[in-house]
């Protein structure tokens, strides 16, 4: 219902990006914790009692794909939005009380989160490829 | 020092200035400096940190530079879109790409510094407030001290931390980050020096009145005087049996807490003293290790270290304790010499 595009903008859209962004967030720990726990591979003989040294290599395909699925829907929130606010053709600050600025206000609000969101969707996925083992 | 001030002072101010600036240099080295490293983690992390900072002062000295340009300028203001192209570079895409350079560095950082350790392990459990210390070697021989660690320089020696009571922090500036002691929880950390010296680690979690009376001492040696000393420590040496201060020491219930090998003193519940002559410190690295502050710890425990389970002896007269001081500090057969405090400058 969230993710229907939109004729005009509102709350719901301008939230849309920062909800993708939480919910990539809780998919990638999950999806880590899920296989570190499955794989195991906690030593309990010496010389590392307690290590856990599974590798995370079976988990990455699930980042890429989470993370994909993310940008994409973040993409797509942020072309929705770049129409709400009028294709950039007018300049902020949006600040007069009518529909329209309204509309161009809300729509701007969600470029400029789309934006964050993007980059963060990214930082959240790196470990995933610098970090290797459970450790 | 005129520079530093950004005027030119006053000739007692830049007394004053000179000496401000040489007690924080002093401060950058020593042998509970971060800024002076002397293991592989406490290195990377060091130069991560001046990278930082000389960063940000460039960053710094750029915003200062535009803010002054923009309020002395003079003439026609840009346009909103040669403003708004400034503000999507300078305020979005540099500090994005500069934050990502950062935890692509961080992250690469951190695997390594987990790289599991070597041979020998050393199990360090915090306690209000010392540290009671086990080397574990490979054969399974243990070796207890307390408030004390020797390390092998240029090996990975693998620590492996508990606590007893409340949470405390594992901390040598010089040789790595700090890591969490927490009760119910065995938490690790790899040390590697790279350079042999003696070394100063702190608790670095609150953990009550005498909190910042927990420090101990590190000494780094080389591999192979490390080797043959911590060999000689496999059997325990036997303590000298002649003098009252043995006598007194059991008469008085030490040996209910304490642990002097040899002797019928096997108590667990405080540090153990059969190298106690061979440390640097007593009372977890706040006391020179001579004769007279022993006396005065054993007779004011409470007065030197406020909250410690170990009551005050003020029963026992100075005689009295300076006797068991005494049998307490006397260097065991077989050690090489004492390493205390007062006999070094």
């Amino acid at each position: 219902m969230v993710l229907r595009l939109r004729e005009r903008a509102d709350l719901w859209s301008l939230l849309m990006p920062p909800t993708i962004w939480a919910l990539h967030f809780l998919f990638c720990y999950l999806v880590a914790a899920v296989t570190c726990a499955r794989l195991g591979g906690v030593t309990l003989t010496k010389p590392n009692p307690g290590a856990s040294f599974a590798s995370l290599e079976s988990f990455q395909p699930w980042v890429i794909g989470g993370t994909a699925v993310a940008l994409a829907l973040i993409a797509i929130s942020a072309w929705q939005a770049w129409r709400h606010s009028g294709f950039g053709l007018e300049d902020p600050p949006h600040d007069a009380a009518t529909p329209e600025d309204r509309q161009r206000f809300l729509g701007y609000a969600t470029l400029l989160l789309s934006a964050l969101s993007f980059v963060s969707v990214i930082f959240i996925a790196l470990p995933a490829f610098l970090i290797l083992d459970c450790r | 020092m005129t520079i530093v001030l950004g005027f030119s002072a006053p000739r007692p101010l830049r007394g004053l200035g000179a000496a401000g600036l040489a007690l924080i240099l002093a401060g950058c080295s020593g042998r509970q400096s971060a800024l002076d490293p002397a293991g592989h983690e406490a290195r990377v992390v060091g130069d991560l940190f001046w990278w930082m900072l000389i960063a940000s002062v460039v960053i710094w000295a750029l915003v200062m530079a535009f803010s002054f340009y923009a309020s002395h300028r003079r003439g026609e203001p840009w346009s909103s879109r040669a403003a708004a192209r400034v503000i999507l570079i300078c305020g979005a895409i540099l500090p994005t790409l500069l934050l990502a350079i950062l935890l692509v560095f961080g992250l690469r950082l951190m695997p390594m510094l987990r790289a599991p350790g070597e041979e020998l392990r050393i199990a360090v459990e915090g306690q209000q407030f010392w540290w009671r210390v086990t080397y574990e070697l490979p054969d399974g021989t243990r070796v207890s001290s307390a408030n004390e660690v020797r390390l092998p320089r240029g090996r990975r020696t693998e620590f492996v931390l508990t606590a007893q009571d409340v949470i405390h922090s594992f901390w040598v500036p010089p040789l790595a980050g700090k890591m969490d002691l927490i009760p119910g929880m065995t938490n690790r950390l790899v040390l590697e020096p790279e350079r042999t010296g003696r070394f100063r680690g702190a608790c670095a979690e609150f953990c009550g009145a005498s909190h910042a009376l927990m420090a101990l001492d590190i000494e780094v040696m080389e591999p192979d005087a490390f080797e043959a000393w911590l060999q000689s420590r496999r059997t325990p040496p036997a303590p000298p049996r002649t003098e009252d201060g043995a006598a007194l020491f059991l008469a008085n219930g030490c040996g209910a807490c304490h642990t002097v090998a040899g002797t019928e003193a096997a108590g667990r519940v405080g540090p153990d003293l059969t190298l106690l002559s061979e440390r640097p410190s007593i009372a977890a690295g706040i006391l020179p290790n001579n004769t007279d502050n022993l006396v005065s710890f054993i007779r004011n425990t409470r007065d030197i270290k406020p909250g410690a389970r170990m009551p005050s002896f003020a029963m026992l007269s100075p005689e009295q304790a300076a006797s068991i001081a005494h049998w307490l500090l006397t260097p065991r057969s077989g050690t090489a010499g004492t390493r205390r405090a007062d006999a070094t400058p």
